[in-house]
């Protein structure tokens, strides 16, 4: 219960900053010379200004007809063009019980002589049913050639554990505001985690083709289709303890930012 | 209707002809237009056909104060300056000293920038730079001389409160005999508005920087590429953009998805309306008064003759059509001769909707609405020809002087870093109270007009040739605020620009521009200043050379030394650079009557120069006038001293 009461303060905090407003950053301004301008003077435009951002990009029921699931990937930050803060949360709810719970803060800055892709360093917490665990993270984001959007990242726990994660997307805009888009998400693990159910190499994928509509930027409901699976350790031990090694979905949901 | 006539001698009159000229007030006309259709609402007026009022004299009281106001169906708030939006146009005369007591009724710091006119640092009105702004409840005085005549405007320099209406024409009648001739005179100001908080439209673009943009390709654009040009070279042109993670549809930041276009202050419905009598002369003086707009601007039926840009006479030019950059203007005059309406059609580069009037000899006359033009692509000439290239360490490409447009008669002499020239071929009738003073050589030049002269360094001065400096050549390398830097840039002073070629129309460049008068400063730069407009659309981050505001030093000029400004537009997207305090000449390849303007409408992979007398000290402001991009970072100070 107290997971469940943390992971929900990670997403709430997501949907908190929905009301937040942005605020001015207090940074130095340009330095003064003759004639000098009275001290007091504001600032001729504010280039640093702190925003804030939250979007989810899967919150969804997952069905199989006698079976729903509910399922969230949110992100979002707050901070200014070089200097961010960055919450992460994912999870899946299935009849009252929580897994994949994947919570994380990331400090963020864009990656000099890149364009589009920022480095994020971090902490992530394995916060759902399961036993917690607590890794360090490592990893890039942004915009790929071809306006792929791709996210790998490397975590490290104790005992040299390790573990990664590689997420990507691409928006096929069918017309101005239908949009198709294919997704990806992989897990990999360098050594088992029993009490998490995970093994060794690629343990778990989830992928999705959603259907959505922009009524406005920030609201498009979608519908689509998800696989997730485990595969091999990672298989052989849901199979023991009697779990599916895979789950098609029929999904329904709606991508929101703000 | 209250009718302003001027008395003219008839011994100022040569080659022109006399006419009663006057400046009809077009809240009177519309005064008329509201009556007569039975609905004449205060409470409603921005859905009824207004104009902003005219104020003369010397003496001006502004109070800025919020408002709400009703262009698309909701109620909003907006800024309005004595109660209107725009402001009211303030009519000035050369020479005379005005004052502006302007007061703050807003819970927020404002201020107010005379654009264009060449006026102390103290008076400029940029927060910041100038003074600290006017705050909440106080009263600032501007107080200077008007050392200049044309067309220009004022506005909001603090925040995003030139989109909620804060500005207003300025027309400054000259102490000469106006060269241009008419018979009736209208301020014409365009602009956009958008029911959306410009706080939430500046945060919309920094988290999705296309969220305005609904031309994107489609998978539909994609099939009907093929259509036109083959699968082939339709999927090698996608591969091509998609590489750079870029768009050819990318034209502009913020579009009709949210903007509604506005004639002095009317919704296209409310049809602003302008009188003639079939024959007359209308001098229609339009002004780009919008946040992020570029307008192409005509009048179907009849050519428009450009007679001013940016407050300063060029040689007449006649054109269907013109495009105006953010904050610049253009002074034209129409003259219909058939008693029937013609629409005064203005269309933003990205499409759209549209804004209009209506030139008419009775009010409530309307005249066919043209169709939109198609909405423009970006070219290869845009990505700089050769493709855009990735940097790797690599130095940009600079260019000598000799490659510059209108260069040729300026770099054969040099002349040593603060060497004033003799000012003994100066005519000073003309100014009497913007007069050089010889001695020192530092007070402002006076603007181009009939009785000046060409200033030019003493012919021993000529034959000495020290170096010229270059700056600012730096190797810019691609990162997160330098998303392309193009192969090849090349001025595009004959390009009308993006979705204007191969119209059918005649359409203004900027090598149209040639000035009425020569130029008064006609000494060789001793310097050159090169700057990259650079950007990361996708993070929505502008600059000069890679930086924002925060991030860099100001430009340093030396009072009264002479310098050219080179920019290359290292970015898919056109940007107007204005320059506060100095004039910026346009080198067009017009030599001596290269066109004086405060603004420069730069086009992508475009290489323009300018000279630029340093002769008026203070803290400038250099910007991009697109808002959004001011506020991103593309904004640097200009210190002369």
């Amino acid at each position: 219960m107290p997971r469940l009461a943390l992971q929900l303060v990670f997403a709430g905090a997501l949907l908190a900053s929905f009301e937040a407003m942005p605020v001015c950053a207090q940074v130095p301004a340009t330095p003064v010379d003759a004639p000098a301008p009275a001290s007091g003077w504001p600032k001729p435009v504010e280039d640093n200004r702190v925003l804030t951002f939250v979007t989810f990009d899967q919150l969804e029921g997952r069905t199989n007809g006698p079976n729903t699931a509910f399922r969230w990937d949110g992100e979002g930050w707050i901070g200014t063009d070089f200097n961010k803060l960055w919450l992460k949360s994912e999870g899946r709810v299935t009849n009252g019980d929580t897994s994949d719970g994947d919570q994380e803060i990331l400090y963020d800055r864009p990656i000099p002589h890149l364009r589009y892709f920022d480095w994020q360093a971090g902490v992530r917490l394995d916060l759902d049913s399961g036993p917690t665990r607590a890794w360090a993270a490592i990893g890039v984001q942004g915009l790929a050639p071809y306006f792929f959007n791709f996210a790998p990242t490397l975590y490290i726990r104790d005992g040299g554990r390790v573990a990664g994660r590689i997420q990507g997307s691409y928006d096929l805009y069918l017309t101005q505001r239908l949009i198709l888009q294919p997704q990806v998400e992989l897990n990999f693990y360098s050594q088992p985690d029993r009490g998490r159910g995970i093994g060794t190499g690629l343990s778990e994928l989830d992928s999705g083709l959603r259907l959505g509509y922009q009524f406005s930027r920030k609201f498009a409901p979608y519908l689509g289709y998800a696989y997730s699976g485990v595969f091999g350790q990672t298989a052989t031990f849901s199979r023991q303890a009697g779990e599916p090694t895979s789950a098609p979905r029929f999904v329904f949901g709606a991508w929101v930012w703000h | 209707m209250r009718i302003k006539s001027e008395m003219h001698t008839p011994e100022t009159d040569h080659s022109f002809t006399l006419t009663r000229r006057r400046f009809v007030q077009g809240i009177a006309a519309s005064g008329v237009a509201a009556f007569v259709g039975g609905k004449f609402n205060l409470a409603a007026a921005e859905t009824t056909s207004h104009s902003p009022p005219v104020l003369t004299g010397n003496h001006f009281d502004l109070a800025i104060e919020a408002h709400q106001v009703d262009f698309t169906g909701r109620r909003v708030k907006a800024i309005k300056i004595n109660g209107t939006l725009p402001g009211p146009t303030l009519k000035w005369h050369e020479g005379d000293t005005v004052t502006m007591a302007v007061t703050n009724h807003l819970p927020a710091e404002t201020s107010i920038h005379w654009h264009g006119m060449r006026i102390p640092t103290a008076m400029d009105g940029v927060p910041g730079l100038s003074y600290a702004g006017i705050a909440p409840g106080k009263t600032f005085v501007y107080r200077f001389p008007v050392p200049q005549n044309g067309t220009y405007w004022y506005h909001s320099h603090s925040g995003f409160q030139e989109q909620l209406g804060l500005w207003g024409a300025l027309v400054i009648e000259p102490r000469d005999k106006d060269p241009i001739e008419y018979d009736r005179d209208y301020v014409v100001l365009l602009s956009d508005w958008t029911d959306t908080k410009p706080e939430t439209l500046y945060s919309n673009l920094k988290k999705q920087s296309d969220y305005y943009n609904f031309h994107r390709r489609t998978a539909g654009t994609f099939i009907e590429d093929v259509k036109n040009k083959g699968l082939r070279s339709t999927v090698a042109d996608r591969l091509s953009y998609g590489r750079r993670n870029m768009t050819p549809a990318d034209i502009a930041d913020v579009t009709s998805a949210t903007y509604t276009y506005l004639m002095n202050g009317n919704p296209p419905d409310a049809n602003w309306t302008a009188l003639f009598k079939p024959g007359e002369r209308v001098r229609l003086r339009f002004i780009n008064a919008s946040a992020m707009t570029l307008f192409d601007v005509r009048i179907p039926g009849l050519p428009m003759t450009v007679v001013q840009a940016d407050g300063n006479c060029v040689r007449p030019v006649t054109v269907d059509e013109m495009r105006l950059g953010v904050a610049e203007t253009y002074d034209v005059i129409v003259q219909p001769h058939e008693e029937m309406a013609y629409t005064i059609f203005a269309q933003p580069e990205s499409r759209g909707r549209y804004a209009r009037g209506t030139l008419a000899p009775r009010m409530g006359m309307t005249a066919e609405i043209p169709p939109m033009d198609a909405y423009p692509l970006r070219t290869m000439a845009d990505m700089g020809m050769s493709g855009m290239a990735h940097m790797k360490g690599m130095k940009m490409g600079g260019m000598s002087s000799d490659q510059m447009p209108g260069g040729k008669d300026m770099q054969m002499k040099g002349m040593s870093d603060n060497s004033m020239p003799e000012m003994k071929d100066m005519d000073m009738s003309g100014m009497k109270d913007g007069a050089i003073d010889p001695l020192a050589g530092k007070t402002p030049f006076p603007q181009p007009g009939p009785r000046t002269t060409r200033l030019m360094p003493p012919p021993s001065r000529m034959m000495s040739r020290p170096a010229q400096t270059r700056e600012g050549e730096l190797p810019l390398r691609l990162g997160p605020e330098v998303a392309s830097v193009p192969m090849n840039t090349s001025p595009r002073l004959h390009d009308p620009g993006d979705g204007l070629n191969g119209n059918g129309r005649r359409v203004l460049t900027y090598a149209d521009l040639r000035a009425l008068y020569k130029g008064v400063d006609g000494r060789p730069p001793t310097r050159e200043i090169i700057l990259h407009l650079t950007g990361n659309m996708e993070r929505f981050i502008w600059g000069f050379d890679g930086h924002k505001l925060s991030e860099a030093e100001p430009i340093r000029l030396k009072l009264g030394e002479r310098v050219r400004f080179v920019l290359i537009n290292d970015t898919m997207m056109e940007h107007p650079i204005h320059l506060h305090g100095l004039w910026s000449e346009l080198e067009n390849g017009s030599g001596e009557f290269s066109p004086y303007k405060h603004t420069l409408l730069v086009k992508p992979a475009e290489r323009v120069s300018y000279l630029i007398s340093a002769d008026t000290p203070g803290r400038w402001a250099f910007h991009c006038h697109l808002l959004y991009h001011m506020a991103a970072g593309m904004f640097r100070s200009v210190v002369v001293s």
